[in-house]
């Protein structure tokens, strides 16, 4: 395939969104277990919110260039019945919703407990809807892998493992926003976040390199035989029809080389896992404020090539059809 | 309910691209129009097309063969780029089975020509909606045609009639018979998309000739295996009327 920028960004920015906010209701869940000291709902909860709603809205930004005709995407919330992609476009401006609520909540300090449950454990208005909003982020992971996971002639991408990377991946960069974060507002939670950040970003690696390994194994079974129905060892294409472009030749073949490909490859490899984990990991050590931030930038750019490498190497099966010009 | 299709002979094609270019023709300025041409005498020229003709080689030298294999929707009977479409844009007509875009639904997110296993859609780039091979829906269902008229573009341009059309769910149909009757099949089965539209395969035409078709079985004089003495001349047999 060939990977569009519009999807690319669409899908990492509005990951860190999900991530972030769910590392700011982490935060409060700890909190309110009197694991962490409570944070200052204003500074910390509210400006968290605001950022996270950023990234959704830079995310839903970017996906409108991907719409040929975006004046019309209000009609994409009507086949939610059977498209993961009318799933997401509902999903996903209700998340902003809840965190947008969850954010006012916090920054104008409704946080009085409206009642208690089991007798200890107070539940505010923002743990309501932090609570949905959290159930919303992880229904946005799904919905959004999905659109691509459903697609069962795209092999590279019909696995659960689609799902799975997606959702930590996104956990990954958003907890590591939310160290870079608390870091740059010198916010005693680094460490916190920092911590789920390797987690996340460990078992992420763990998936992606599952993915990576399970697509090199595939085979197109068929081919040309029942592309065109004929039945020989040796057949090739002489012509596809047409001396110029179009869209099966554009949409479908991302044109770069194997050696760009693999180089691609391996900087994301390289630029999402071990390094911001070293990163955070020397952070720590050396109490610096700007290493998780580092970390956090380099794992974004990482993230960019893991997605245009998720796009390039899916290859989709009317390719067969466009093996020759002439 | 029926279901319209295209039956393609394989054997029948001569690659000549009148299908081609009559689709191009019928579809710029009917219902589903215009197919835009973009950069049309420029070094790089693209455009949208309902249907290719692709030319493959089978086998090896000298024992090749050319095969000529025209190329559009195939109008599945379970299509899978029909329930991505998240603004419902891409739909089955329930009437006859066709596969359509509705352009005044569609935002042009390419989600279904991902879908489709085929690469049958082509997105329009002037009108920025997904454009496919309609079957000509606007011809066929015609009212005001005469009957010999309600058929693709295509259909009525090729020269060789490679191409049938008909419903493939009436036994009785022309397609039907095809297909049941010359082995018609149907492209890339293993995604379970159910196309309806078939194709027939190459054939070689051998004739077979047995040796008593060369002899004459009922020949009591043995008239070929006897060495007459003086030429015998033209029989009755043997002059042509």
């Amino acid at each position: 395939m060939h990977p569009a920028f519009s999807v690319i960004f669409l899908t990492t920015l509005i990951g860190i969104g999900q991530g972030l906010f769910l590392a700011l209701f982490t935060g409060q869940v700890y909190a309110l277990g009197n694991l962490i000291p409570v944070q200052a709902s204003q500074g910390f909860y509210a400006v968290g919110s605001l950022l996270s709603l950023l990234f959704l809205l830079l995310g839903l930004v970017a996906s409108v260039f991907h719409l040929g005709r975006p004046e019309r995407a209000w009609r994409a919330v009507t086949q939610w019945r059977t498209s993961w992609l009318s799933r997401e476009v509902i999903v996903l401006p209700l998340f902003m919703l809840l965190v947008f609520l969850y954010g006012v909540v916090h920054y104008l300090g409704w946080t009085a407990p409206l009642f208690l449950v089991a007798g200890t454990l107070p539940v505010d208005l923002s743990l309501i809807i932090g609570l949905l909003a959290s159930i919303a982020a992880f229904a946005l992971f799904v919905c959004t892998a999905m659109i691509y996971a459903s697609l069962k002639f795209l092999q590279e991408w019909y696995t659960p493992l689609t799902v799975l990377n997606y959702t930590l991946l996104g956990l990954a960069s958003g907890f590591m926003f939310a160290a870079a974060f608390s870091a740059y507002i010198g916010v005693d939670l680094v460490s916190l976040f920092g911590t789920w950040a390797v987690v996340f970003t460990l078992l992420g690696a763990g998936s992606r390199g599952a993915s990576l390994v399970r697509n090199r194994a595939l085979r197109d079974k068929y081919g040309l035989r029942t592309a065109i129905g004929v039945r020989h060892p040796q057949m090739k294409q002489l012509s596809q029809g047409f001396m110029g472009g179009a869209f099966n030749t554009r949409e479908f073949f991302h044109g770069r080389t194997p050696g760009a490909l693999r180089l691609i490859r391996w900087f994301f490899l390289l630029a999402v896992f071990p390094i911001p984990v070293a990163l955070i990991a020397a952070g720590y050590g050396l109490q610096s404020p700007s290493l998780p931030i580092a970390a956090f930038a380099l794992q974004y750019l990482g993230l960019i090539a893991e997605r245009w490498y998720f796009f390039a190497e899916a290859r989709h099966p009317q390719n067969i059809y466009y093996q020759s010009m002439a | 309910m029926s279901q319209l299709a295209l039956v393609i002979d394989l054997n029948v094609c001569v690659g000549c691209h009148a299908c081609v270019t009559s689709c191009k023709e019928w579809n710029s300025s009917g219902w589903a129009g215009p197919l835009p041409d973009e950069n049309p005498y420029g070094a790089d020229p693209s455009g949208v097309f309902f249907n290719r003709v692709q030319t493959y080689e089978v086998g090896c030298f000298p024992h090749t063969e050319t095969i000529h294999f025209p190329k559009s929707c195939l109008h599945c009977e379970d299509p899978p780029c029909v329930p991505v479409c998240p603004t419902g844009a891409s739909y089955k007509r329930a009437d006859n089975g066709i596969v359509l875009v509705d352009y005044d639904k569609c935002i042009g997110c390419k989600y279904c020509a991902w879908a489709c296993p085929y690469g049958a859609r082509e997105i329009d780039a002037q009108n920025k909606v997904m454009k496919k091979c309609t079957l000509c829906v606007d011809r066929v269902t015609d009212q005001s045609l005469p009957e010999s008229e309600r058929k693709p573009a295509c259909v009525l341009a090729c020269p060789t009639s490679a191409r049938i059309f008909g419903d493939i769910h009436d036994p009785d149909s022309a397609a039907s018979v095809a297909i049941r009757e010359q082995g018609g099949y149907q492209l890339q089965p293993e995604w379970g998309t159910q196309p309806a539209n078939h194709y027939l395969p190459r054939r070689r035409s051998l004739m077979q000739i047995h040796e008593d078709e060369l002899i004459r079985a009922d020949n009591p004089l043995r008239k070929e295996e006897v060495e007459m003495p003086i030429e015998q001349g033209d029989t009755l047999d043997d002059v042509a009327w």
